[in-house]
């Protein structure tokens, strides 16, 4: 069979950086190919290039036998080429119909744009109401408006940058029959992910990238997850020790604790209640934007709640502040790391400053004890092995998971009674993960009780005790993570957010 | 039609005109805003419009040319802004508040030679038999062709943004413009137009105000109606038709106080000539806070810088 995209020698470079170095890829039609790579492997560049975003530096690109280079994505567009974003590049304010009509060169009328979208959407099981607000969507739904607004288009090729990250796993097995649906009438599909066991139920190929350059080509289907993982990092993986440990008394209790929104499209926190003992961690999971923020802020206590909601050994703590309750052993890393966990522009020893000054006694009568704090910094350097020249630099010059284990680190060093994390690995590469994970665990050994919050299934199971689910707000009674399957856990997550089972 | 000493049909028909300035300003600032730009220079880019306006009426004795000039001028004055942010991504707050020091400053300057030179007269539009009908005649039919412009612009504006493709692509950059960027838009070139249009109509009624309404020229003498634009375009939800009644009911506020003044009233001066501004920002933050739940009325990228970084 020809190909249909034939990638040869593809080159870009960033200053400083060569982020895709002789990238050669090739797509047949109707392939489910999957790009696989650490972040900052050069993937996201990768595809940038072949929708038009980002012009390659040397390098050409065949599409359907012909030699291609687009100019903007509208050219990648109309040459059948379609993405679905990792962050969805999505209007909230507007209706479905008009976010589709934006992705589209040349629309119908409105009224029979909406027609085709009820059509379309309902022949891949995708059902869309093309008048309401994308703000209002679930993140299922909203990635159903972004596939659909391809599909309009009739795409040769669709790119899909790690569009599971964000979904409960029945509304990936949607997804997956929607994909298997498309690759049989012939449409090729340009798969990103780093979620390995996907990748190995759904694909066929697999380019493996790494460092910018292409280390591997295979079929996902016989190799193990491991040798996947291995051939991404590069080196051998560590498993993480997770020795048994005995739940000691409860020290966080949370009772009735309910909230109303933070934000216009956010969702309220509906009567959560659960008890924490010592040295167990417990895992949250949910698809984001159900209250993940929320429950972090109430417990940090960036957000007081009514009286007698949540208690820490015994005392109501409802109403104080975060550093009274840091004083008091609670500590919380949330999840955006730069705007909300770390100061952008400011060194990482005044980042370490502004959560560690209570516990560590960084400032002395009003004044910074420089010389504490720096100490203090180095420590959390040393220890979580973050790579940076040194305490002086800016948060903001970090990478994610560098700045992710610095972040994690100043709370774990603090020797927290509870930690709280949303998110602990978010974007963080797979060996820094592991270290984070690690770390958690080793916390929670000493006799601390640790709350992660995270949408990755797979974390939770390899560190959390107990599992509760957050749904629209509202938290599962927490169960045992031993013995507790995939399939539980999506019906503890909600299912699939009452969407309809793809009738294909 | 006479009550309390106040000719409600002379005033009436006053409104339109007291409040076309800040009608044009304000629709042109509300497209700029749309787009996701927040110029504070409108009062800056008024009176560069009023200067250069009357100027160019005065050298050509035509004031069509004039307001034509008005238009051009407060343009080049966005354009300046739209450089400084879009292209250096200078603060858009910060550059806003310089431009309109700068246009105060160099509309004293230009204007100079000006002070107490009359400008040609702009003619009423002549609509025969229909200005003779009672009250209607008088309130809807005595106006110059600016003043339907001004009517005719907002409902443009209003068409053009619900429902066509480009109106839709100005409200999606100003949603999200890293979305849009990302589809393939191109955010800079649509804020430019659209920086450039909200330019024109602020000089365009600025223009209005030395040609027409005064008619003469005076240093600062747009005294804060780009302000009062400004305020008008957030507290009319963005919408096209709220900045209409916002603009007339700051227009006709203006018109009654004058004409309570005229007529002897025992009100402190004070109080009547700060009753146009303090009344249309109560009532339209009274409108604002009515407006539909869950509608988030501000573009959500309004005042944030926009660079390109993949």
């Amino acid at each position: 069979m020809s190909e249909l995209l034939e990638i040869e020698g593809l080159t870009k470079a960033y200053p400083g950086v060569v982020a895709n170095d002789g990238v050669a890829l090739r797509v047949r039609p109707g392939e489910v190919h999957a790009l696989l790579g650490e972040n900052g492997a050069g993937k996201s560049t990768l595809v940038k290039m072949i929708y038009g975003l980002v012009k390659p530096d040397s390098g050409t690109m065949q599409f359907q036998g012909a030699p291609y280079a687009p100019v903007d994505p509208r050219a990648a567009r109309s040459a059948g080429v379609a993405m679905v974003f990792q962050h969805f590049s999505l209007f909230e304010a507007l209706s479905v119909a008009e976010n589709v009509a934006l992705g589209m060169e040349t629309p119908p009328p409105m009224r029979q744009l909406a027609a085709k979208i009820r059509e379309i959407s309902t022949e891949y099981g995708l059902p869309l109401d093309p008048a309401r607000l994308v703000g209002d969507l679930s993140a299922g739904e909203r990635q159903r408006v972004e596939i659909v607004r391809c599909l309009l288009q009739d795409p040769k090729l669709l790119i899909m940058d790690e569009p599971t990250s964000v979904l409960t796993p029945q509304e990936v097995d949607i997804l997956f029959k929607t994909l298997r649906k498309l690759s049989a009438e012939g449409t090729a599909i340009l798969y990103i992910s780093h979620k390995l066991e996907e990748i190995r139920a759904l694909c066929e190929a697999a380019t493996i990238l790494r460092g910018g350059k292409v280390v591997d080509h295979c079929n996902p289907r016989e190799k193990s997850a491991r040798e996947l993982a291995e051939l991404m990092v590069g080196a051998e993986l560590k498993v993480t020790d997770r020795s048994t440990r005995k739940p000691g008394d409860v020290v966080l209790k949370v009772t009735n604790l309910s909230l109303p929104p933070m934000s216009q499209f956010g969702p309220a926190l509906k009567e959560i209640g659960f008890e924490l003992r010592a040295g167990e961690v417990l895992g949250i999971g949910g698809v984001a934007g159900n209250g993940q923020e929320e429950l972090l802020a109430t417990l940090s206590g960036e957000r007081p709640s009514k009286h007698g909601t949540v208690q820490l050994l015994g005392a109501d703590i409802s109403a104080l502040g975060p550093n009274a309750r840091r004083g008091m052993g609670l500590l919380a890393a949330p999840e955006e790391r730069l705007g909300h966990a770390a100061v952008p522009a400011m060194s990482l020893t005044e980042n370490a400053i502004l959560t560690g000054t209570t516990r560590k006694k960084l400032t002395q009568n009003g004044f910074v004890d420089q010389g504490a704090a720096r100490a203090f910094a180095q420590d959390v350097i040393t220890a979580f092995d973050v790579r940076t020249p040194g305490p002086h630099v800016a948060a903001r010059a970090l990478s994610g998971g560098n700045l992710q284990k610095f972040v994690i680190g100043r709370e774990v060093l603090q020797a927290p009674e509870v930690l709280v994390v949303n998110q602990p690995t978010w974007g963080v590469d797979a060996a820094a993960a592991a270290a984070i994970r690690q770390a958690l665990l080793d916390l929670a050994a000493q006799g601390a009780a640790v709350i992660a919050i995270s949408q990755d299934l797979d974390e939770l199971m390899e560190i959390a005790d107990r599992f509760a689910a957050l749904n629209e707000g509202r938290l599962s009674a927490p169960r045992p993570t031993k013995g507790l399957s995939i399939e539980e856990i999506g019906l503890m997550l909600g299912g699939a957010h009452g969407m309809q089972e793809a009738q294909i | 039609m006479t009550i309390g000493g106040i000719d409600i049909i002379g005033l009436t028909a006053m409104l339109m005109g007291a409040s076309t300035p800040v009608l044009l300003a304000a629709t042109g600032e509300l497209v700029a805003e749309k787009s996701g730009v927040l110029n504070l220079g409108v009062e800056g880019m008024m009176i560069m419009g009023a200067v250069a306006g009357f100027a160019a009426a005065v050298a050509t004795g035509n004031p069509v040319l004039g307001f034509v000039a008005g238009a051009l001028a407060g343009a080049l004055m966005a354009l300046l802004f739209a450089f400084l942010t879009q292209i250096f991504l200078s603060n858009q707050v910060a550059t806003g508040l310089a431009l309109t020091l700068f246009g105060l400053g160099l509309s004293a300057l230009i204007g100079k030679g000006y002070e107490g030179v009359r400008p040609p007269p702009t003619a009423k539009l002549d609509f025969g038999p229909l200005a003779d009908i009672p009250v209607i005649g008088p309130i809807l039919f005595s106006h110059d062709w600016i003043v339907y412009l001004s009517l005719l612009l907002v409902a443009v504006v209003w068409f053009v943004l619900r429902y066509t493709r480009a109106g839709l692509i100005l409200r999606a950059v100003g949603e999200s413009h890293d979305a849009a960027h990302a589809l393939g838009y191109r955010v800079v070139a649509v804020r430019f137009a659209a920086l450039g249009f909200g330019g024109a109509l602020a000089g365009l009624g600025g223009a209005y105000l030395s040609l027409v309404r005064v008619p003469q020229w005076t240093e600062g003498m747009t005294a804060g109606a780009g302000w009062i634009a400004l305020a008008i375009v957030v507290f009319a939800s963005w919408r096209p038709w709220r900045v209409l009644l916002g603009a007339y009911m700051f227009g006709g506020i203006t018109a009654l106080q004058l004409q309570l003044q005229a007529a002897g009233y025992a009100i402190p001066v004070h109080i009547l000539s700060m009753a146009p501004y303090v009344i249309t920002i109560i009532v339209l933050v009274i409108l604002s806070a009515l407006h539909r739940h869950g509608v988030q009325a501000a573009p959500a990228s309004l005042g944030k810088s926009f660079h390109a970084s993949s």
